[in-house]
C-alpha cells in the first residue's frame, strides 16, 4: 500500500509487536499477546494522521514502538527513509529531538515532584538547546504558546487540573522543537469540554510549529476534527485507511461503520434503522480468531471470513479496506 | 416531573459526620509528631551538649555512693537523680552520655545502610532481568542469616570499636531499603513519566536520580528512620552481649547488661537504660511519620 515514501516523515512496515508470556518457575515462554501484528502505513510530512480502534488493539503499543520505547518484533519503521531500529547513540537523539511524545495520562505522565519550570525546562537545560539565553525565558515561551501563565512556573504538577496539566505535556514535547508528535490518546482523560480546548490547541500549534501528528484514540469524534487521514485499528490491524471525509461518508469496513454508530449525537432523532452496535468484547490478543480478526463480531460475516486473512484493497483513491466484501 | 421528587429532597446535614474527628485526629497526628520531635530535639541537645548537661562524669566512680536508687524511690538522693551503679557511677550522667553513642551510631549505620541498600534497588529494580535476580538473591541471602550472628562473627573479625559496630550494622541492615526500593522502582519505572524522561533522551542516571529516586524517598525516609531506632536497639544488643562498644564508654545496651546482675534487687539499673532506648525509638518512630506527610507534596498545600 506504501508507493513513495519520499513525502513521508514517517513510514512503518509490517511492524509487529508481540509480547512473550511467561509461565512457570522456569519463565518458559508460552504464548505470544499479539499486541501489533503486522501493519504498514505512511505519515506525510504536515500530516495529521488519527489511529483510532478500541482499548487493547495496539494503538498504544504503536505509538511506543515508534518511540522506542519498545523493542519492535519484526518489520522496520522509516523516518526520513532511514531505518530506527539502525540509530546509533547520536542518531537516536536526534530522532528523539525531532519525534516527541504525548502522553495519555495527564495524571501520571508529570512527575509528582518536580516543578513545572523543570518538568518543561529539563530537556532545554540538559541538552543545552536554549540558544543565548536563559532556558527559563524558553520555558516562559512554551508556556505562553500552551496557553499558560508564567506565575505557574514555580508550581507542582498538582496544583493543576487536568487540561492544564496536559498542556503542560505539550509544553514539554514541543521543548524538544520537534517536528512530529505522536499523541497518544491526549484528550481520553480529560472533560469532554476541555476536550476541545486541547484539540484545538493542538491544531493551532501545528501551524505555529510546522509539526505533523500521529493521534491515537479510541473515539472518532476526537479525531474527527482534526486529522486529514485516519486509521481504524482492531486487534493489531489496520482495518480500514481513508482520508477523514471518505472515512465519514463512504464507511466501508463493517467495523468502521459500527464505530461511527458508537458516537452518541445528543438531541438528533435517530432516522430509520436503529443503530448497528457491534456486541461483545476485543477476542483475546493471544489467540486471535483465524481469518479475519474481526469475523467473530462481524455483523457482515460469510463462511470465508473464518478462513481467509483479508488483505488491504484500495477501494477508491487513498481508501484503503481489509474485508473480504472488497476482494477482488 | 412528579410532585414527590420535589418534597422528598430531605434536609442534608452539610456537615460531614466524621468531620470533628477529623479535626481531632489531625491534631492528634502533629502533637505526636511534635512528641517525636520533642522527643529527638531533646536526644540531639543531650548528645552535644553531654558535657555540660551532665551532672557528674560519666566515668568518675564512688564506691561509698554505689547503687544508690533514684531519688524518686525511698532511699534516693538528691545528689544522684537517677541513683549510682554497682561501682558509684551516676546513672543520669551515663545516660546522657549514652545518648551520643546511640545516634551516632544509629545515623551513621542507617546512612551506610541507604546508600548501599537504595543502589542496588535502583538498579535491580530498573533493569529487570539478571540484574535483578543478581541483586535480590543477594538480599534472600542477607535475609536469611541470622542478623545477630553476622554482626557477631563481623565484630569478632574485625574487633568491637564505635566504627565497626556502624560498619557492622551498615553491612548488615541494607537489604530493607533494597527491598522497598526495588518494588517501588518497579513500580515507577511504568509509569508515563519515566516513559517520558526516556522519551526525552536523558541519561539512565538522570532518570534514576531525578525521575524515580526523589518519589520514593518519602518510603526511604520513613524507613530510614525505623531503622534508626532498630539500629540503635541493635547496637543494645551487640554492646548487652560484649560486642558493642566496650566499657568504661556509657552505652545503653552495656549499662542494660550491667544492670542485669541486679535485676531482682536494684531493678532500676537496667530499667532505666531501657526505657532510655524505648524512648529514643518511639521519638525516632513518631517523628518518622510525621515527616512522611510533610514531604509529601500533596499533604503540602492542603
Amino acid at each position: 500500500m506504501i508507493q513513495n515514501y519520499t513525502d513521508s516523515i514517517l513510514a512503518v512496515r509490517g511492524l509487529k509487536k508481540y509480547f512473550p508470556i511467561k509461565t512457570g518457575v522456569l519463565k518458559k515462554t508460552t504464548g505470544f499477546v499479539r499486541a501489533v501484528d503486522d501493519i504498514s502505513f505512511i505519515l506525510r510530512r504536515g500530516e495529521t494522521l488519527g489511529v483510532v480502534g478500541e482499548s487493547g488493539c495496539g494503538k498504544s503499543t504503536v505509538a511506543r514502538c515508534l518511540m522506542k520505547l519498545y523493542d519492535i518484533t519484526e518489520g522496520a519503521i522509516y523516518f526520513n527513509g532511514k531505518n530506527i531500529a539502525n540509530f546509533n547513540d547520536s542518531k537516536l537523539l536526534e530522532y528523539r529531538m525531532m519525534v516527541q511524545m504525548i502522553f495519555q495520562d495527564p495524571y501520571a505522565s508529570l512527575n509528582p515532584r518536580m516543578r513545572v519550570k523543570d518538568i518543561i525546562g529539563e530537556a532545554i537545560r540538559v541538552h543545552g538547546l536554549s540558544k543565548n539565553r536563559s532556558w527559563k525565558e524558553d520555558v516562559k515561551d512554551l508556556l505562553n504558546n500552551v496557553g499558560l501563565r508564567e506565575s505557574h512556573m514555580a508550581r507542582y504538577p498538582h496544583e493543576f487540573s487536568g487540561g492544564q496539566r496536559q498542556r503542560i505535556g505539550i509544553a514539554r514535547a514541543l521543548a524538544m522543537k520537534p517536528k512530529l508528535i505522536i499523541a497518544d490518546e491526549p484528550v481520553s482523560a480529560l472533560d469532554v469540554s476541555i476536550q476541545a480546548q486541547i484539540i484545538n490547541l493542538l491544531d493551532r500549534l501545528k501551524a505555529d510549529f510546522g509539526l505533523s501528528y500521529l493521534i491515537i484514540a479510541h473515539d472518532l469524534a476526537v479525531v474527527e476534527h482534526i486529522s486529514d487521514r485516519i486509521i481504524v485499528m482492531y486487534l493489531g490491524n489496520i482495518m480500514e485507511t481513508a482520508s477523514d471525509k471518505d472515512l465519514y461518508n463512504q464507511p466501508a469496513h463493517p467495523y468502521t461503520r459500527a464505530l461511527l454508530n458508537a458516537i452518541p449525537d445528543v438531541g438528533k432523532k435517530q432516522k430509520g434503522n436503529r443503530r448497528m452496535l457491534i456486541k461483545g468484547d476485543v477476542p483475546s490478543p493471544i489467540n486471535p480468531p483465524s481469518g479475519c480478526c474481526f469475523h467473530t463480531r462481524c455483523p457482515d460475516m460469510f463462511s470465508l471470513c473464518s478462513r481467509e486473512k483479508p488483505k488491504m484493497v484500495e477501494i477508491s483513491k487513498n481508501h484503503w479496506v481489509s474485508c473480504l466484501k472488497y476482494k477482488r | 416531573m412528579s410532585s414527590e421528587t420535589i418534597m422528598t429532597v430531605p434536609h442534608v446535614n452539610q456537615k460531614k459526620p466524621s468531620s470533628l474527628f477529623n479535626i481531632l485526629r489531625k491534631m492528634w497526628d502533629l502533637k505526636l509528631g511534635m512528641m517525636g520531635g520533642v522527643i529527638i530535639v531533646g536526644m540531639l541537645i543531650c548528645a552535644v551538649g553531654a558535657h555540660l548537661i551532665a551532672p557528674f562524669d560519666p566515668y568518675e566512680q564512688d564506691i561509698m555512693e554505689r547503687l544508690l536508687p533514684p531519688s524518686f524511690l525511698e532511699g534516693g538522693s538528691a545528689k544522684h537523680l537517677l541513683g549510682t551503679d554497682s561501682v558509684g557511677r551516676d546513672t543520669l550522667s551515663r545516660i546522657i552520655y549514652g545518648t551520643r553513642i546511640s545516634l551516632i551510631v544509629g545515623i551513621s549505620a542507617v546512612l551506610i545502610q541507604v546508600v548501599i541498600g537504595v543502589f542496588l534497588g535502583l538498579f535491580a529494580g530498573y533493569y529487570g532481568g539478571k540484574t535483578d535476580s543478581a541483586i535480590s538473591f543477594m538480599v534472600n541471602v542477607m535475609m536469611g542469616f541470622p542478623f545477630i550472628l553476622l554482626a557477631m562473627s563481623l565484630v569478632a573479625v574485625i574487633g568491637p570499636s564505635l566504627q565497626n559496630i556502624i560498619f557492622a550494622l551498615g553491612i548488615t541492615g541494607w537489604p530493607v531499603f533494597t527491598r522497598v526500593t526495588r518494588v517501588e522502582t518497579i513500580k515507577l519505572k511504568e509509569c508515563e513519566f519515566v516513559l517520558c524522561a526516556k522519551t526525552l533522551a536523558f541519561s539512565t542516571m538522570r532518570i534514576l536520580l531525578k525521575h524515580i529516586l526523589p518519589n520514593i524517598l518519602p518510603s526511604i525516609l520513613v524507613l530510614g528512620t525505623v531503622e534508626i531506632a532498630r539500629a540503635i536497639i541493635r547496637e543494645s544488643l551487640l554492646s548487652f552481649l560484649g560486642l558493642g562498644i566496650q566499657p568504661p564508654t556509657p552505652s545503653w545496651g552495656m549499662m542494660l547488661a550491667e544492670g542485669r546482675d541486679y535485676m531482682l534487687s536494684e531493678w532500676w539499673l537496667a530499667a532505666l537504660p531501657g526505657f532510655a532506648i524505648f524512648l529514643s525509638a518511639l521519638g525516632i518512630n513518631l517523628l518518622g511519620d510525621a515527616i512522611r506527610d510533610i514531604v509529601d507534596p500533596h499533604m503540602r498545600k492542603s
